[in-house]
């Protein structure tokens, strides 16, 4: 975890320089922003972007073997203040995605990071961008806490049929 | 290509200074240089330094710049209702305009007053005045919004207004007419002014923690017209000074009758011992009218209470509150420097400055050395409170602000000028001219402990020659200058809304540390809120049609509502559901007599509706919200009276549903 953060850090820096050669000015623009999604998304040695994690302050969640009810039920009452205007409990698609299935296709940390950092990774993990290629809306910050993403997690797992 | 961009922009400089020459009929050569633009460039992207709070003037709202770029950042409605925000349209908004004479829907606001802790700018709230129907607004600085808005009884052209002690104890406002009391016969001669007559300063207190206004008390003085006013700091804290004209008590053709005198008067209150007399229950209750109007960040409503007493302290009678000091003649403004100790008089027809004593003027009184009275209230000797004066500075000095390092700046109404004068030796420093008729400066914080003399900005009240013409009327006008050196360098002028009348400035760190971005959904405490869109409902009351709806990217919950007859009043009671800054959404409806909402994240506003034809009506968003922005819409059928189409209302379901039948 520590390297993890250190890691994390390292991205910052490199999306800090980034930022600063474009605000100079400098004449090599066009380069310095081709540049930068490369820094962050390549896959061999450069280990700056994790694209099972995502990007956020989740690093590792912690599952239980079954599910925790009383999680669940506080994470759909957030999803019906926030979420369901947008998004169906079926596989069908409204404004956003619909939820079946999703935490068999993304990581714990992946969509924790997703719902509580929805900006930054819609700018840069390939996933959010096909599925923002798809739904054309991008998703708004919701401000939710570290509990309420928690508790909406378990409450997709619900959805997908844990116990 | 930096560089480049720097030669291009004094390039630029050069060139409007030069062209500016051959127009201009004074030297504007001379008073703006190469580098003007360089000073006030703010790239794209970056945050200015100071927000500048600019009163409105006859718009009867607030603007707000960013210096130096002068970028307007924001009008928030005060007193008048604006169709951008829905100000004064929606349900929850329109208390704030009420008063003891119904809705008011439009007013002059004249002078700014930010909120202070210790004599120095905190960046809680901003006060303004309104003129015409006397009240007090304060503004929240974590949200822009009018937050409170009191009425003031006994009032009338409440211009001596807001003006603040140094810990926000109090905000003051003195009446500009005076008028016959409101409980008092109010039907009697106008020529019997002098006895019938009667001025009224209102002592506003501030809850420091909330910023909750209330009348304290009010002082009652003899008939005249006040002006400005400024609070003592530091050593002379516990005092308050207001200019006042027309001693001459005069009712008609004042612009000869009130300038009669050599000399008017500055009023010295010391409102300490006013506030001992009101603790020793020396005050009178008196039965008035006025309404206290708060708006609640929770409900996101206002609610308007009428109130009917207020205490007034009479000040002929309780000696030693309130004593005159003379001073040439119609003072504009009397202002008070960081230290305490000087008070500026600006006499709008003299040719001088007369600066006068703190420490003199407690002398005077200790000794007695009294020129008599007037109407019961003691008038000083103007020698024995007088410290100096600054001789031909220019013609008709109106208002002075500070730099806090022994230097003072003077507007000249007439000569159309700022001078700055040193306090000590009373010695002109330099001096600049301003395009055209001056009205009030404002350095960032110059009216307290510790001014920021980075910018002076002038408010001018004429254009001419400035900008593009626009018809009869011109933009109007303030001025830049950069007041960093010994010589003031006028770096930028630039357009404002209504009559730039007063402006305050502070630093940008002061507020942006504080600022509301959303307001939380769980904490929405309206009582027609729709926390979620399965929450979401219409709701039949008799002849209302309750709308409980919810919004965000990109629609609306319900989009088809059917069932509404002839005769219905609908309430659009509209919840955005966005936790995300700076996404409102819009709300419109087809023929709608009234405004549009724009309601915040996590807020929810009102919109009453009442349909004039049957027929379909189309609503929608009416801020961009999404690339599917436009996709946001709804209809509501509007059947006739006695129709008995069903209420039904839906979301998502197909046109083939079995409702669109009926
Ligand atoms: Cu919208």
């Amino acid at each position: 975890m520590r390297k993890l953060l250190i890691i994390i850090s390292m991205g910052a820096i490199s999306a800090f320089f980034a930022g600063c050669n474009s605000n100079s000015g400098g004449e090599s623009t066009a380069e310095t922003t081709t540049e930068t999604p490369q820094a962050t998304t390549t896959e061999n040695g450069n280990p700056s972007y994790d694209p099972n994690r995502g990007e956020g302050k989740f690093t590792k969640v912690e599952l239980g073997a079954t599910l925790d009810a009383a999680m669940a039920t506080e994470g759909e009452k957030v999803s019906n203040v926030k979420c369901s205007s947008c998004h169906k409990l079926t596989d069908e698609k409204l404004v956003g995605p619909g939820w079946k299935g999703v935490t068999t296709r993304r990581t714990p940390e992946w969509i924790m990071n997703f719902i509580t950092n929805t900006d930054a990774m819609l700018d840069k993990d390939p996933a959010a961008q096909a599925q923002l290629e798809i739904c054309l809306v991008r998703m708004p910050n919701q401000s939710l806490t570290n509990d309420d993403a928690r508790h909406l997690l378990e409450f997709m797992r619900k959805n997908d049929g844990v116990k | 290509m930096k560089k480049l961009n720097l030669k291009l922009v004094v390039c630029i400089a050069v060139f409007s200074a030069v062209s500016m020459t051959a127009c201009r009929p004074k030297n504007v050569g001379s008073a703006v240089s190469g580098d003007a633009a360089k000073k006030t460039y703010v790239a794209p992207g970056k945050y200015d330094e100071f927000y500048n709070f600019v009163s409105g003037g006859f718009s009867g709202q607030m603007s707000v710049y960013g210096l130096p770029s002068a970028r307007l950042l924001r009008v928030i409605p005060v007193f008048s209702v604006d169709p951008e925000k829905g100000w004064g349209y929606s349900e929850e908004t329109k208390p704030m305009l009420n008063t003891s004479h119904g809705f008011v829907p439009w007013d002059d606001l004249h002078h700014v007053e930010l909120s202070q802790t210790n004599g120095e700018i905190n960046g809680k709230w901003v006060f303004g005045n309104a003129n015409n129907t006397p009240r007090l607004a304060r503004i929240d600085l974590r949200t822009f919004r009018t937050a409170e808005i009191i009425e003031l009884p006994n009032s009338a052209g409440n211009h001596s207004s807001p003006f603040g002690t140094e810990n926000s104890e109090y905000i003051v406002a003195g009446t500009r007419f005076s008028v016959p009391a409101d409980n008092a016969n109010g039907d009697v001669a106008i020529s019997s002014y002098k006895q019938n007559f009667k001025g009224h300063i209102s002592f506003v207190s501030i809850n420091p923690e909330n910023g909750g206004m209330n009348i304290a008390f009010q002082i009652k003085t003899p008939g005249v017209n006040f002006d400005l006013a400024r609070c003592g700091r530091a050593k002379s804290h516990g005092w308050f000074f207001f200019s006042c004209y027309n001693t001459e008590q005069a009712n008609t053709l004042l612009e000869v009758n009130a300038s009669q005198k050599d000399k008017d008067f500055i009023m010295a209150v010391n409102w300490k011992k006013a506030e001992e007399y009101l603790k020793a229950g020396k005050g009178t209750k008196v039965p008035v009218k006025y309404a206290h109007n708060v708006y609640s960040d929770e409900t996101h409503t206002a609610t308007s209470t009428i109130k009917t007493e207020v205490t007034v302290l009479d000040a002929s009678v309780l000696k030693d509150i309130c004593y005159f000091i003379p001073c040439p003649k119609s003072p504009h403004g009397c202002d008070v420097d960081p230290t305490g100790e000087f008070i500026v008089g600006s006499g709008k027809l003299a040719a001088l400055i007369p600066v006068f004593s703190f420490d003199k003027i407690q002398k005077a009184i200790a000794d007695k050395s009294y020129d008599g009275e007037f109407e019961g209230i003691p008038v000083i000797k103007y020698e024995s409170a007088l410290y100096g004066e600054v001789k031909k500075p220019g013609l008709g000095p109106l208002h002075t602000e500070f730099d806090g390092k022994g230097n003072a700046y003077t507007s000249f109404f007439v000569s159309s000028e700022v001078v700055k004068w040193n306090i000590k030796d009373l010695k002109v420093v330099d001096r600049v001219p301003t395009f055209y008729s001056v009205g009030h400066l404002c350095v960032p914080g110059g009216n307290t402990r510790k001014p920021n003399p980075k910018y002076l900005i002038a408010y001018n009240k004429i254009t001419k020659d400035r900008y593009l013409p626009t018809g009869p009327e011109l933009a109007q006008s303030a001025q830049l200058y950069d007041i960093s050196g010994e010589k003031m360098q006028l770096i930028l002028d630039f357009p404002t809304i209504g009559e730039p009348h007063y402006a305050q400035a502070l630093s940008a760190d002061l507020i942006t540390k504080n600022q509301v971005k959303i307001f939380k959904i769980e904490d929405n405490k309206h009582p027609y809120a729709t926390k979620g869109e399965g929450e979401s409902k219409v709701v039949r009351q008799g002849n209302k049609v309750h709308v409980y709806m919810t919004s965000v990217r990109s629609h609306f919950a319900p989009d088809n509502i059917e069932g509404v007859k002839m005769g219905d009043e609908v309430y659009f009671h509209v919840t955005n559901l966005e936790q995300d800054w700076d996404v409102p959404h819009g709300f419109a409806v087809k023929g709608a007599n009234n405004a549009e909402l724009l309601i915040m994240p996590g807020e929810t506003q009102t919109l009453k509706w009442v349909p004039e034809k049957v027929g379909m009506f189309p609503m929608y968003c009416t801020d961009f919200c999404s690339a599917l922005h436009q996709e946001m819409q709804g209809y509501v059928r509007v059947s006739p009276a006695g129709s008995n189409v069903p209420l039904t209302f839906h979301v998502g379901k197909t046109a083939s549903a079995p409702e669109a039948a009926k």
